[in-house]
């Protein structure tokens, strides 16, 4: 068990024990370390979406009655490394009207802000790659740089579906951006830090959840249109605009968009269980564990809320992030701030 | 300058919600949709010419595949023409089955009817919960005549096959279970407040819009006129059924979509009530082997799941029909939806789309 809950920091531990007796320098070694934690992190990304695509089939299967993938491996694990291998086999098709740099550039800019998110999540115990005193702000600086590509993909294909998909992420950002930053910050006035470890460690006692249930609500709806996943695909919207942004691409480049949806969704996932469900803290398991167990848990939740309702409307979705979203969360707000002011006059 | 400007989307011939291949040309203002126009003709058959090349009954088979959802009512509907033509007896037990059977085909097409709004509204769960209710029926039409879809089941003067002995307990069951499943759906889609903001006071057919339009079947019935063939002009056996026509008020899509549901409901009623007064006997009546038609000339219609399908059939006393037009509902239908578009989100008028169900193999005939 113990070998286990340390696993990951042994392993550094031990890199850097063997390099210095390669008298390698400091600096160098740190270098390497966080090399390594980038490949770690990358392998991570990959077995996420290779496990997640599988189980949200399996999901929907479920769901619908029907078997879901069941050909390939023990009950269709492998049904996602066929797929890959055949986007991998496709024809990276440019449109001869599209704009090209911005159409090539927009796939790759879609997957690096989703990678650079994991950046300053604790995995466990003593497992944060960054530990970043603005954690939780450069995270959400992050998240948003997402809707720049997508909206780089709408124009870049000149495609008018594509167009439309993309004009639709931005009015979904603007609409749910605000929304999503004031229910976090409730949680930053109790813990009185932007630091993620700390929020976690402040999370011992008690979860924010139990403090915080209508911030975790707000943050859950806003990340969903966040992640532009049911009800709130909008700038996808297969519907109406055939695959809205998505459109004009093929093969892998699409593929990086799938993957950095899947990638995005364990990263909001996991920003949710460091805010609101203790991070890492748990008995018995390792702390890593608890932390995949909870992720999990809430990208099922994600999954069941996609295919369970039907896609919201592009004004009602606008209408809900401005006239419901941030009044209720300025509300919680207040409340945290009259709150935490109690506890002070009556604990101080 | 600036300044804005229209656009122009086609929606169609290929696109996941169009319900087959059908063109609209949408002039978007943002997502508005300003103006929609239709295009028809992509899947043009010549389903009428084919006809006048075609003995009567070499003819029925281009029944089925017009409205491919509700084949069963198209074969009624042409098969009644001839023999009015001919003055045929049918026998009472073969109207009874034609009855059965085009009362499961209309469950079916409103089934499907319910399944696109779901999925055009991107509920795909819902989309497969009423296919798997579809699938039983199709199972059961399977059992008798061997077909699905194209099922080529009535004949001149009767049906092709009797009604196999594990079929009335199989039937029974499931029109035992349906309501059930139907509720489950209600559960899943109708009172999530998603699909009531997608649904209700959205793309309004006014009454009178609709008789000008020549509207009929449900899309009618929603808009508060009770004008159904089964009874304004009973044919076959309807007569002895005791059912009711189910009308709804607001002409929206939420009740264009939820007269499905009741007429499903009228349906299993008629359904249950011929299999108590099912009479024994034959099955087909007395038709000549060669079929020949006395010249003249008649107008037919019956209520298929998408309004009133008229046979106008012109005979000049050979075993060909010298010409054959139908009235499809369809194509009747699918003309009031550029007016209803007009003003509404381009969501909304897939939903809208949806809600008055076209089956473009009838459209283009």
């Amino acid at each position: 068990m113990e070998l286990l809950e340390n696993l990951f920091t042994n392993i550094a531990g031990w890199t850097r024990t063997l390099l210095s007796g390669w008298s390698v320098s400091y600096s160098m070694i740190e270098l390497v370390i966080l090399f390594l934690g980038i490949i770690a992190i990358l392998g991570l990304i990959v077995l996420d979406a290779l496990i997640l695509v599988w189980l949200e089939r399996k999901v929907v299967g479920f769901m619908q009655e029907r078997p879901g993938p069941n050909r390939l491996g023990p009950a269709g694990f492998f049904q996602t490394i066929a797929d890959t291998l055949k986007l991998l086999g496709k024809e990276d098709v440019v449109p001869r009207a599209a704009d090209r740099w911005v159409f090539r550039l927009a796939a790759p800019m879609v997957f690096i802000p989703a990678i650079m998110l994991y950046a300053v999540i604790p995995f466990g115990k003593n497992m944060v790659p960054i530990n970043l005193e603005v954690g939780l702000f450069y995270c959400f600086s992050i998240a948003s740089l997402g809707t720049m590509s997508f909206l780089m993909a709408g124009w870049g294909s000149n495609n008018k579906y594509s167009l439309l998909g993309g004009m639709r992420t931005v009015a979904q950002m603007i609409s749910y951006e605000i929304p999503l930053l004031l229910s976090v910050l409730g949680v930053v006035m109790i813990v009185g830090s932007l630091n993620m470890s700390e929020i976690v460690a402040a999370q011992q006692k008690v979860w924010f959840v139990l403090i915080q249930p209508v911030a975790f609500l707000i943050y859950f709806v806003a990340a969903t249109a966040e992640l532009n996943r049911g009800p709130f695909d909008l700038p996808e919207g297969e519907q109406e605009l055939v695959a809205g942004v998505y459109t004009e691409f093929s093969g892998m480049r699409w593929a990086l968009f799938f993957l950095a949806e899947y990638t995005n969704m364990i990263a909001t996932a996991a920003i949710a269980v460091t805010l609101f469900f203790g991070g890492w803290h748990g008995p018995w398991l390792p702390s890593w564990m608890w932390f995949f167990l909870k992720v999990y848990v809430l990208v099922f939740m994600f999954m069941l809320v996609k295919w369970t309702f039907p896609r919201i409307r592009v004004d009602h979705l606008m209408h809900f992030g401005w006239k419901f979203l941030i009044p209720l969360s300025l509300a919680n707000l207040l409340l945290t701030g009259v709150g935490i002011q109690i506890y002070r006059v009556m604990g101080g | 300058m600036p300044r804005t400007q229209e656009l122009h989307l086609n929606m169609g011939p290929q696109h996941p919600s169009t319900h087959g291949v059908y063109r609209c040309v949408l002039t978007l203002d943002g997502e508005t949709v300003t103006s929609a126009e239709n295009h028809i003709g992509y899947l043009h058959r010549g389903i009428e010419k084919i006809a006048e090349s075609k003995t009567y009954p070499q003819f029925l088979p281009y029944t089925d595949r017009m409205d491919y959802l509700c084949p069963m009512v198209y074969n009624q509907g042409y098969v009644e023409t001839i023999e009015i033509m001919m003055g045929v007896e049918v026998p009472v037990r073969a109207e009874y089955i034609r009855v059965i059977m085009a009362e499961l085909s209309r469950i079916t097409s409103h089934l499907v009817m319910v399944a696109t709004m779901a999925i055009d509204l991107s509920s795909s769960t819902g989309w497969m919960y009423c296919l798997r209710e579809r699938e039983k029926i199709l199972d059961l039409i399977e059992m008798v005549c061997g077909s699905r879809l194209t099922v080529s089941y009535m004949r001149i003067g009767g049906v092709s096959e009797d009604l196999p002995d594990e079929f009335i307990p199989g039937l029974r069951k499931f029109i035992g279970e349906l309501p059930a499943y139907l509720d489950e759906v209600h559960e899943l889609l109708t009172g999530n407040e998603i699909f009531q903001a997608r649904t209700k006071g959205i793309g309004i057919l006014p009454p009178d819009m609709a008789i000008a339009y020549g509207v009929t079947g449900p899309n009618l019935r929603a808009s508060g006129v009770a004008y159904d063939v089964r009874r304004a002009q009973p044919y076959s056996v309807y007569d002895h059924f005791n059912f009711e026509i189910p009308v709804r008020f607001n002409g929206d899509s939420l009740d264009r979509y939820l007269l499905r549901f009741d007429e499903i409901e009228q349906s299993l009623r008629i359904i249950e009530q011929a299999l108590d007064g099912l009479p024994e006997g034959e099955i087909k009546g007395k038709v000549p082997k060669l079929i020949k038609v006395q010249p003249g000339e008649v107008y037919h219609q019956v209520e298929s799941s998408k309004g009133a399908v008229g046979f106008f059939v012109v005979s000049d006393g050979s075993n060909k029909p010298y010409r054959l037009h139908i009235r499809g509902p369809s194509f009747v239908n699918i003309g009031v939806f550029p007016e209803l578009a007009r003003g509404w989100k381009i969501q909304d008028i897939i939903s809208i789309l949806a809600s008055i169900d076209p089956v473009l193999g009838e459209i283009d005939r």
